[in-house]
């Protein structure tokens, strides 16, 4: 078996003494997409901050190639090229897009100073391959549609050569077509081979696009399987009754 | 606006915020100017009015940071005052001693220990704010009582008075670069601003963005030169009166030539202003320390996922608003030529209220340095245009409380027009 871009081993959380994560195993391969699925409050969103540096978890393992890694910070995140795009869009809206795309990792002149003509230029570039509509490059995201800015959210993402993708909710607020589009996409950065993990309600969009899927309720995994060797009504149950059905008929 | 003016001005790109700005302070300036019988826009008065708007515009930029952070500082008038003081201890009471009275070392190292202790205390402040979570409402409050305290506690209640010369220089009339100086200074600003504008249409086109047509580059370049060489004029057409002259020609032991006369040009205290007010500038736009600051009051929970230390940066805020009210202070204290121990009393308000006035949102994230500073100039105006009226002080207070309210109305419109929030 070869060795997972990225696992986690045995994460646990308290909050005040509740367990929002009790002791939860997940893991990526290359090119892997794996579904987080359960109702609110089961853990998802906290899992993941933690792997995305913005909760410190209180005892487990996390490894990127097999290697040991220690996230403390956002920016620990950032240096195993672990990049998250969250459900609340995290976009300061007040500056451009070019702006948010490289909050925390400006481009600077010789001189140290922010570059935003580079930036803006860059911007452009991935932005015509992401959403080639996207025109409003010097207004505030503020005034952009919600597919706009979630663009601007991936694209960050992207630009800065993810391996490893956390997309908490990416289409939430998104119309039919601009579903589509992150669909495609989230199909296109799988073949180039990162390793993403995907939390979504959406039961039908994760079977279309997942690998595997884990169920978690009451911060405790309920268990992963293979997309193929489940049916959609399975994994429901996984979410509603916190049963493994195959392992249970086992 | 959708008639020709209005096309002209968005063409040229420029802030309608700051064209209302600079249209209120000229109507300002004309309504006292007919009331006064004509002594409001004369150099001497508005050479006066640059002295006077000096301090506060200096703490303006520094306040602009701190409420785009969503904070507020309530204590710079009493820092100001006990920074004032403890200056004013340095130079009168312990420096002469060593090196003399008047030697240049004596403000140099006075301005060293004000803005070194500044940038300290107000780092203790940002320090309780960001790491402590004590709301900057709260600390600031406080330390508005206890740096008060501090100055009355430094002094014993006295006022420190006369200040070293060299120091007096950095706030007073006494402190002026004259005629020649000033034009070259003008001329330089003129080229360095002409150059700053080519150089960002040539990015703009290597880069293939849109960029204005000429014409107005051109009609931009000529009202920025315009306004360089109009305010040195200003400056350097009040003429010193002649009876100083010829006390200073009696102190050199020479008369004074038949109709010899001098102009001030401009004083120490508005270019300390200008470099403050290109300085934050530069640091908002373009540094990023001034990015993470807009984007943390834009939203603070997207700043930290974005790797930004919010704690570290608040620090680092209030640090930078100690130093500015340090050098505030500075002028505050040679433009008096002593300071007691209510100097900067109520400064806190002026500093806020110009902030505001120049278009700084207290809801965070929006704010500009030019907008504080013209804020403070329109305070200021009113204040001093009201005075030379007659109009009464407790009526000079209710008049700027209106109009601060008014102005803020004002932007909330604009702003909802706009779609800003």
């Amino acid at each position: 078996m070869t060795t997972p871009l990225l696992e986690m081993r045995n994460i646990s959380i308290n909050f005040g003494g509740i367990k929002a994560v009790d002791d939860v195993s997940i893991d990526v391969m290359p090119g892997e997409v794996v579904g987080l699925l359960g109702h609110n409050g089961a853990g998802k969103s906290t899992l993941i901050k933690i792997l995305a540096g913005a909760y410190q978890k209180d005892s487990g393992e996390i490894y990127v190639d097999g290697k040991k890694v220690d996230i403390r910070s956002p920016r620990d995140a950032r240096k195993y090229n672990i990049e998250t795009i969250y459900q609340t869009l995290a976009l300061s809206d007040n500056l451009d897009a070019a702006s948010n795309l490289f909050l925390g990792r400006e481009i600077t002149t010789r001189f140290g100073l922010v570059d935003d003509t580079k930036m803006e230029a860059e911007s452009r570039k991935i932005m015509a391959r992401l959403n080639p509509n996207f025109q409003r490059f010097s207004e505030p995201v503020r005034s952009l549609s919600g597919g706009q800015r979630q663009s601007v959210a991936i694209a960050r993402a992207v630009y800065f050569n993810a391996r490893i993708l956390i997309m908490d909710e990416p289409t939430a607020a998104l119309g039919v077509h601009e579903t589509a589009m992150v669909a495609d996409l989230i199909k296109e950065l799988k073949a180039q081979g990162l390793g993403i993990f995907l939390i979504s309600h959406d039961t039908r969009e994760m079977m279309d696009l997942c690998d595997r899927v884990s169920v978690m309720k009451n911060g405790q995994l309920i268990g992963t399987e293979r997309i193929e060797d489940v049916t959609e009504d399975d994994i429901l149950s996984m979410i509603i009754m916190g049963k493994n059905p195959k392992r249970d008929a086992a | 606006m959708s008639n020709g003016f209005g096309k002209i001005i968005k063409t040229m790109q420029i802030d309608k915020r700051l064209l209302g700005m600079v249209g209120a302070f000229v109507l300002i300036a004309l309504v006292f100017h007919i009331a006064t019988g004509g002594t409001f826009l004369t150099p001497r008065n508005l050479f006066n009015l640059t002295l006077q708007t000096a301090s506060v515009a200096v703490m303006a930029t520094g306040m602009v940071f701190v409420i785009v952070t969503r904070n507020i500082d309530l204590s710079i008038g009493s820092l100001l005052g006990m920074v004032g003081m403890v200056m004013g201890v340095i130079q009168a009471q312990i420096l002469p001693d060593i090196f003399g009275f008047g030697s240049p070392a004596i403000w140099v190292i006075t301005v060293t220990v004000g803005v070194l202790m500044g940038a300290a205390i107000g780092g203790l402040q940002g320090w309780l704010i960001g790491y402590l979570a004590i709301p900057s409402f709260i600390v600031t409050l406080g330390g508005l009582l206890i740096w008060r305290g501090g100055a009355w506690w430094v002094s014993k209640g006295t006022t420190i008075s006369p200040l070293d010369p060299s120091f007096v220089m950095l706030g007073g009339a006494t402190g002026t670069i004259g005629v020649t100086a000033s034009w070259i200074l003008a001329l330089v600003g003129s080229a360095l601003t002409v150059f700053f504008l080519i150089n960002t249409r040539r990015s703009y086109i290597s880069h293939n963005f849109a960029v204005k047509p000429l014409w107005a580059e051109y009609a931009l370049g000529a009202v920025l030169v315009g306004a360089i060489c109009g305010i040195t004029a200003i400056m350097n057409a009040y003429l010193v009166p002649s009876r100083i002259l010829e006390r200073r020609f009696k102190a050199g032991g020479l008369e004074m030539p038949e109709g010899y006369t001098e102009a001030y040009g401009f004083p120490i205290s508005v270019l300390i202003v200008l470099a403050v007010a290109i300085a934050m500038t530069v640091i908002a736009k373009k540094t990023r320390f001034g990015r993470y600051i807009f984007a943390m009051g834009g939203n603070p929970d997207a700043a930290e996922l974005s790797g930004i230390n919010t704690r570290l940066l608040t620090v680092k805020v209030f640090a930078l608003m100690g130093a500015l009210t340090a050098i505030a202070g500075v002028i505050a204290s040679a433009r008096l030529g002593s300071a007691g121990s209510s100097l900067g009393e109520l400064d806190e308000l002026r500093v806020i209220a110009a902030a505001v006035i120049g278009g700084t949102a207290l809801a965070g994230g929006v704010g500009t340095i030019y907008g504080a500073i013209l804020g403070a100039f329109i305070m200021q105006a009113l204040v001093s245009g009201m005075g030379m009226v007659g109009v009464d002080s407790p009526l000079q207070n209710m008049i700027v409380g209106g109009v601060l309210i008014l102005a803020v109305w004002i932007d909330i419109l604009y702003r909802r027009r706009t779609g800003e929030r």
